[in-house]
């Protein structure tokens, strides 16, 4: 299976990258060994993300679900947030080829991530 | 958009000469070879002269040729095959490969190491150069085939066969080089090398896919993977792929022809673009080729930047080139080859790039190309946490 044109879209064109430098929450997933390495800076402001962005070392897929999550919380409460899934990321981008979907989808990951650790650190239930 | 095309070690477009020669054989030349009547007699004359051209191109007695369907089908004969040449058969399980040949040798021993075999892989350097006394070391009774390729299909290093052939021989063991990277791009003489078996391609020479030649060394033979039919002297049954045949043919004539003027223009332009590439690309790194290599190959890892990314990058501005990256391959494995170069490094397999260049490559794209790489390493890094991390450990 090809990448689809969204997935393409947001390859050629990514959304939201580079770093937050008063993020007051970061995460990174994977290791450079296995190809991808993607890492997520949230700006969080009450219940909301404010901003987020992400640096990702990886292929184009894992470029795409990056820029691709960024987009669908980037305004939303953390608990919408803590709801989004890899497989929501994948069918927003019109899916992506089977081998793809575990080594290179892990930007949900990365979110949860700085999610629950900003709320575990803010006393956030 | 214009495209540059440099994957030519994937493979190559047909040359418009060759197709001019399999034309009548898509027309009015038909016959089934193996047939006696007028329309059968025709086409065997003229799938003997295409072994005729197969044969010389690699100083090989044509009855020495057999033709298949590609240089998988070759090596997958060989290695399953050889035993046939030893009175003890199941006694000379033990084979001998090298650690950057073919997925079709490499996975296919591999394969065999679970069906009873003895598999020794020999290791390489990070010049990509064979450790031949780690090779010479593994020699035990058992052995029965060590096989190493002429030239690897992913760094262009050349390996010393003729040398390998020798310490095989004086062992009493058969010799096999894969030479699908080799022939028709530089001198090949079967008699010189000595080799037992030796594997070619098609399509690695501008003639079609799915055709290819396995030479077998008087005297010895191979267990057909194909049988029942008499074709191809009884070593590979099934009616002949006469359109291949003729196109193997008549594109390894011509590149016999055209080899030392090729040699001299191809290698000019892949040294430029190299060159250029090492100088004006920061963190760039070449993979192997400190000692022999073919001109036509250029391996480049670009630290911090994932190879897949660079790939689509550079074909999203009309350049083809392929990576050793695990991400476009399929398999969850960064290439075993640059992997073998990179001292295990995978972060710097995964970021490697082939270019491969050929017949119609210009020296007026090196310019274009040096560019676009440019500016798509920049761009990916940009974004790269590994090259964020890698510019603030530096002291300022």
């Amino acid at each position: 299976m090809n990448y689809t044109e969204k997935v393409m879209d947001h390859f050629m064109n990514p959304r939201n990258v580079g770093k937050i430098e008063d993020a007051n929450a970061i995460a990174e997933v994977g290791n450079p060994s296995c190809g991808d390495v993607i890492k997520m800076y949230l700006k969080i402001n009450g219940d909301m993300i404010e901003d987020i962005k992400f640096q990702t070392f990886g292929c184009g897929a894992a470029i795409a679900v990056s820029s691709q999550t960024t987009e669908m919380v980037k305004g939303k409460s953390l608990k919408e947030a803590l709801e989004v899934t890899r497989d929501q990321v994948a069918d927003e981008l019109g899916g992506l080829p089977a081998v793809k979907m575990h080594c290179s989808n892990l930007a949900a990951d990365a979110l949860h991530q700085a999610v629950k650790t900003y709320m575990k650190e803010h006393g956030i239930a | 958009m214009q495209r540059i095309y440099l994957d030519y070690n994937a493979t190559t477009p047909v040359r418009a000469e060759v197709r001019d020669a399999v034309l009548p054989f898509l027309n009015e030349l038909f016959g089934n070879p193996s047939s006696r009547h007028f329309e059968g007699r025709q086409v065997k004359t003229k799938i003997e002269a295409a072994r005729d051209q197969v044969a010389k191109a690699i100083d090989a007695d044509p009855e020495r040729i057999v033709f298949n369907a590609g240089a998988t089908e070759g090596n997958v004969t060989v290695l399953r095959g050889y035993q046939v040449n030893y009175k003890e058969k199941k006694g000379r399980n033990h084979i001998i490969i090298s650690a950057v040949e073919h997925p079709c040798i490499y996975d296919t021993a591999k394969k065999m190491a679970g069906e009873g075999y003895e598999v020794t892989i020999v290791p390489v350097n990070g010049d990509g150069d064979l450790d031949l006394a780690f090779l010479k070391s593994a020699i035990k009774d058992t052995t029965g085939l060590i096989s190493v390729m002429t030239v690897n299909n992913e760094t262009g290093v050349i390996y010393p066969i003729k040398e390998i052939a020798k310490i095989a021989h004086e062992k009493g063991i058969l010799f096999h080089t894969d030479a699908a990277q080799a022939i028709g791009k530089m001198p090949f003489s079967v008699k010189d090398i000595d080799a037992d078996f030796v594997t070619l391609s098609g399509h690695k020479c501008y003639a079609p896919k799915g055709v290819g030649a396995l030479y077998i060394k008087k005297g010895k033979r191979l267990d057909p993977l194909l049988t029942g039919g008499h074709q191809e002297n009884n070593r590979r049954a099934g009616t002949e792929n006469v359109v291949g045949m003729v196109a193997l043919g008549k594109a390894l004539e011509l590149a016999t022809a055209e080899m030392s003027a090729d040699r001299e223009r191809i290698g000019k332009i892949r040294d430029e673009f190299e060159r250029r590439v090492l100088a004006e690309v920061p963190h760039a790194r070449r993979n192997g080729g400190a000692g022999n290599r073919l001109y036509t190959t250029s391996n480049i890892s670009f630290r911090f930047v994932e190879g897949e990314a660079i790939q689509l990058k550079l074909d999203y501005h009309g350049i083809a080139v392929s990576t050793g990256s695990a991400c476009s391959s399929g398999t969850l494995d960064p290439s075993h080859v640059v992997m073998a170069m990179c001292g295990g490094d995978e972060e710097e397999a995964h970021s490697s790039i082939r270019f491969s260049f050929g017949k119609y490559s210009k020296m007026e794209e090196v310019d274009y190309v040096v560019g676009r790489i440019k500016e798509v390493i920049a761009q990916l890094r940009s974004f790269s946490p590994l090259y964020d991390k890698f510019m603030n450990s530096k002291p300022k």
